[in-house]
């Protein structure tokens, strides 16, 4: 059945030609390529329970009495927006799993792009040919942002609307057109009934279409260019070293599909996130202690916190307000700059070659240490967004915790940089550091000085590597046809279609037909490892 | 064993060797592997079971979502080690080609496009001009709707909150606030008449003890009447931000917006100034009078925009 469908398509498609270069694609082996796929699949759980989702969420601002099975809100007034998400949580069978899976996985998302963007910049992945896909790939992350804030805006919550009124109070600081985009966005002053509605449609349709074509390019693009490796392992600029599309990375990457969503499911079933009930509707006068976005905003609130009390005022007019310069030029340095790093580093070092082979963070020492410095710039910022908290918790004024932040987000960074680069010096310098595969002994010199030599692997502890073997060397299926791993599968009234079909009865330029029918049209069959190698 | 197939694309017979060790599986005891991923594979089947029936019974989100997991678990764990550890262990390797184009191929495109369509266009400038012409007013008219239509123009500042002469202050049941409501020490939220929980107009009334001998407070100069028996009214909304600025010190007279911690000092005599935190302006104070009836009413609007700064604000 499977086989005629196929045959079908492919007598149309030509899939057995072009495709089996699909099929024999080599994939390197890492870790640390594993991030992107945790994006790449928390997307796939977005749209899966945003698509359930959508089917509960009423995207209106109409004010309505709440009269349901949880008390505490029963009689309270509240927006039809807010209302559907209580009963989606408190009355649709399994919609709280699937709301709490929803915001999980945004997180997980948005949290997998930055530790894979990381990933990339500190491995040198970003370079020739490939600063398109970084680009594309800081698209994605902004426009991930903004659909996780908007995401988390929809249900109108106390805390959520609070950000909204924020938000508006960020786009007014735009010079000249910022009242007017205001205006615009939310369809007249703040709060108006526009905002919910439009946050909707911006955040089911726009933006995921537009993150789901640049995933596309991404995807493409990685293919195209095939994907980087690191050193050893028989890898070289000219190659790709690693498991093949079919069967082994097929399986892994599904399997590590569904491991995501494993993860997303038990989170969402034990850990409970964003419970709007307890934070009550949006009431634009009402506000609640410790209100922090999701943690990917983290670091532009505490831009905001931190950030001392000046604006520009010429000629009587403010020409930047206060929050402009956390909340609007903060994150347009920011991006620009990351988006332009394959240029600004090829204009430093001058290397404009192609790379197909990545750096260890340790041998750029100094491209390692700017980005732990910049990094841990964003660290205090996204500690300073807790303030409030950590003054509370830590018993002491809001004032000593709001000062010192405005003092380490410079002091850290600076102190980052010369640590993160001896630490780099040092691992450098230590043969076989980083490989747990052979220990290293520790000896001190009668000076007292320190230095590392790896030790004799114990028996049995080494993992023999092999050395890669070429894959476009590929079999056709003739050749094994009587072989012992070949199994004959008799396919009576099938055999002459499709060996006129798919011309396998020419042998294709191979050694020749070696199966045993004698002339007879070749039989299809199921290709079998024999039993020893399986 | 040995098979012959033919290196990809060029048709070339290559023999490899089946039995070589990158072909054989990464697992030491592939058998024990086997039964190790069935048992995993029957934990996932179990979970999604579990998942049935926990819907079926409408089990709490607890279970329901342990039970998709555990299913989702055990045939991911199961898959990837079939992938690791009963698959051609590999490494197997495929050349890479460069991007660049050579000469030729550039050339040849180029050569393409200058036969048939470069010489066309470049003798019809006139039309490509007016065809760009078009492009261009179509792109700026395209604005109009998709920008403009989205919302009005902004309101000038004055008729940004709903406050007018003689509006008189009500809590947010709609109940207008009388002078013997709110003891010194008090702090309450109100609204303009007709606008209760009005986002704009929302603000803060306090009451001090006016200084001895004296029946008002005077929070600048020029604010004489502004603040008869104590009360003062300010703007609620955050001159940072836009908060809503929720909580009022009673010791120390501080208001404060709880989003980014600025403080307001609302004591005798100040004008909502801030003290801390990253706010750049006073609150804006709003003029009161006590009537005839000993209600609370507004003597006239703000005397500027509530809320953050913007560019069309005058200072």
């Amino acid at each position: 059945m499977i086989n005629a469908l196929y045959d079908w398509i492919d007598n149309r498609l030509n899939i057995s030609g072009g495709g089996r270069k699909m099929v024999n694609k080599i994939f390197p082996d890492h870790w640390s390529f594993m991030i992107g796929e945790i994006a790449l699949y928390s997307f796939v759980i977005l749209l899966a329970t945003g698509v359930f989702l959508t089917l509960y969420f009423v995207p209106s601002s109409t004010d309505v009495v709440y009269n349901g099975p949880y008390l505490p809100l029963d009689g309270v007034h509240m927006s039809e927006a807010y209302l559907s998400t209580i009963n989606l949580s408190f009355s649709v069978r399994c919609g709280l799993l699937m709301r709490q899976m929803h915001h999980w996985a945004a997180n997980i998302f948005v949290g997998a792009i930055v530790v894979h963007m990381c990933r990339v910049f500190f491995t040198g992945g970003f370079r020739r040919p490939r600063e398109l896909n970084w680009i594309i790939g800081m698209n994605m992350l902004i426009l991930a942002i903004f659909e996780g804030f908007l995401g988390y805006s929809l249900p109108d919550d106390l805390v959520s609307g609070t950000g909204i009124r924020i938000s508006y109070s960020i786009l007014e600081t735009l010079p000249l057109v910022g009242t007017y985009l205001a205006n615009f966005l939310f369809g007249g002053s703040f709060p108006g009934t526009a905002l919910i509605p439009r946050f909707f449609i911006i955040h089911v349709l726009i933006l995921p279409a537009i993150i789901a074509g640049l995933l596309g390019g991404h995807l493409t693009l990685l293919v195209r260019q095939k994907h980087t490796q690191f050193k050893g392992h028989g890898a070289t600029e000219h190659n790709v070293v690693g498991a093949p599309m079919w069967p082994t990375f097929i399986a892994k990457t599904n399997g590590f599909l569904l491991l995501v969503a494993a993860v997303t499911a038990i989170l969402a079933a034990a850990v409970q996130i964003n419970p709007i009930w307890l934070y009550g509707p949006y009431r634009p006068y009402v506000v609640t202690y410790a209100v922090q976005p999701d943690w990917y905003m983290g670091w532009l609130d505490g831009g905001l916190r931190i950030m001392p009390h000046w604006q520009t005022v010429i000629g009587g007019r403010v020409f930047f307000p206060n929050a402009f310069w956390p909340a609007i030029v903060l994150p347009g340095i920011t991006f620009t700059v990351l988006m332009l790093w394959p240029f600004i580093e090829q204009r430093l070092t001058g290397d404009r070659e192609d790379h197909q082979l990545l750096d260890r963070p340790r041998d750029r020492p100094k491209r390692t240490a700017l980005g732990a410095a910049v990094l841990s710039f964003y660290f205090v910022l996204f500690g300073a967004s807790a303030t409030d908290v950590l003054a509370n918790y830590l018993n002491v004024s809001l004032n000593a915790v709001l000062t010192s932040f405005q003092v380490l987000v410079f002091v850290v960074p600076i102190v980052t940089y010369p640590v993160a680069l001896k630490i780099c010096r040092e691992l450098q310098a230590t043969a076989g550091g980083g490989k747990t595969k052979v220990h290293n002994i520790v000896i001190r010199s009668a000076e007292g000085g320190y230095s590392a030599v790896p030790s004799q692997s114990r028996p049995g502890d080494a993992v023999p590597e092999l050395e890669p073997v070429a894959l476009d060397t590929s079999i056709v299926l003739p050749a094994l046809v009587g072989s012992p791993s070949y199994e004959a599968v008799d396919r009576s009234g099938l055999g002459a279609r499709a060996a006129a079909a798919d011309g396998l009865g020419d042998g294709n330029g191979t050694a020749g037909t070696t199966d045993g029918n004698g002339g007879a049209p070749a039989r299809r069959g199921v290709f079998r490892i024999p039993r020893n190698y399986r | 064993m040995s098979v012959t197939g033919d290196k990809q694309g060029e048709g070339t017979p290559v023999t490899i060797r089946l039995d070589a060790d990158q072909y054989k599986v990464a697992a030491a005891k592939p058998q024990q592997m086997e039964w190790t991923v069935a048992v995993t594979f029957l934990l996932g089947l179990a979970g999604f079971m579990g998942f049935g029936a926990a819907y079926w019974v409408n089990a709490s989100n607890f279970w329901l979502g342990v039970s998709l997991g555990v299913g989702f678990l055990g045939l991911g764990v199961g898959m990837v080690a079939w992938g690791k550890y009963l698959m051609p262990r590999g490494p197997f390797s495929e050349s890479r080609h460069s991007m660049v184009p050579t000469q030729a191929e550039k050339d040849r495109i180029i050569g393409d496009f200058s036969s048939r369509g470069k010489v066309v266009i470049e003798r019809r400038t006139f039309l490509t001009k007016i065809l760009g012409a078009a492009g261009a007013v179509f792109g700026v008219v395209a604005l109009f709707p998709l920008v403009r239509s989205l919302g009005p123009l902004p309101k000038s500042f004055s008729q940004a909150t709903t406050w007018h002469k003689d509006s008189f202050l009500v809590k947010i049941d709609g109940s207008k606030v009388h002078v013997d409501d709110v003891e010194f020490g008090g702090m309450l939220t109100v609204f303009p008449d007709g606008d209760a929980g009005g986002a704009l107009s929302q603000t803060m009334l306090v009451r001090q003890q006016p200084p001895a001998g004296e029946t008002n407070i005077v929070t600048a100069p020029g604010r004489e009447t502004w603040s008869p028996l104590g009360y003062m009214a300010f703007s609620k909304v955050c001159t940072h931000a836009g908060c809503p600025i929720g909580l009022y010190q009673q010791q120390t007279h501080q208001l404060l917006c709880p989003c980014h911690q600025s403080l307001f000092d609302v004591g005798p005599g100040k004008d909502a100034v801030p003290v801390f935190g990253p706010a750049p302006r006073p609150l804006p104070q709003l003029p009161l009078y006590i009537d005839a009836d000993g209600f609370l009413r507004a003597q006239a609007p703000y005397d500027q925009p509530v809320g953050p700064s913007f560019w069309w604000r005058r200072d």
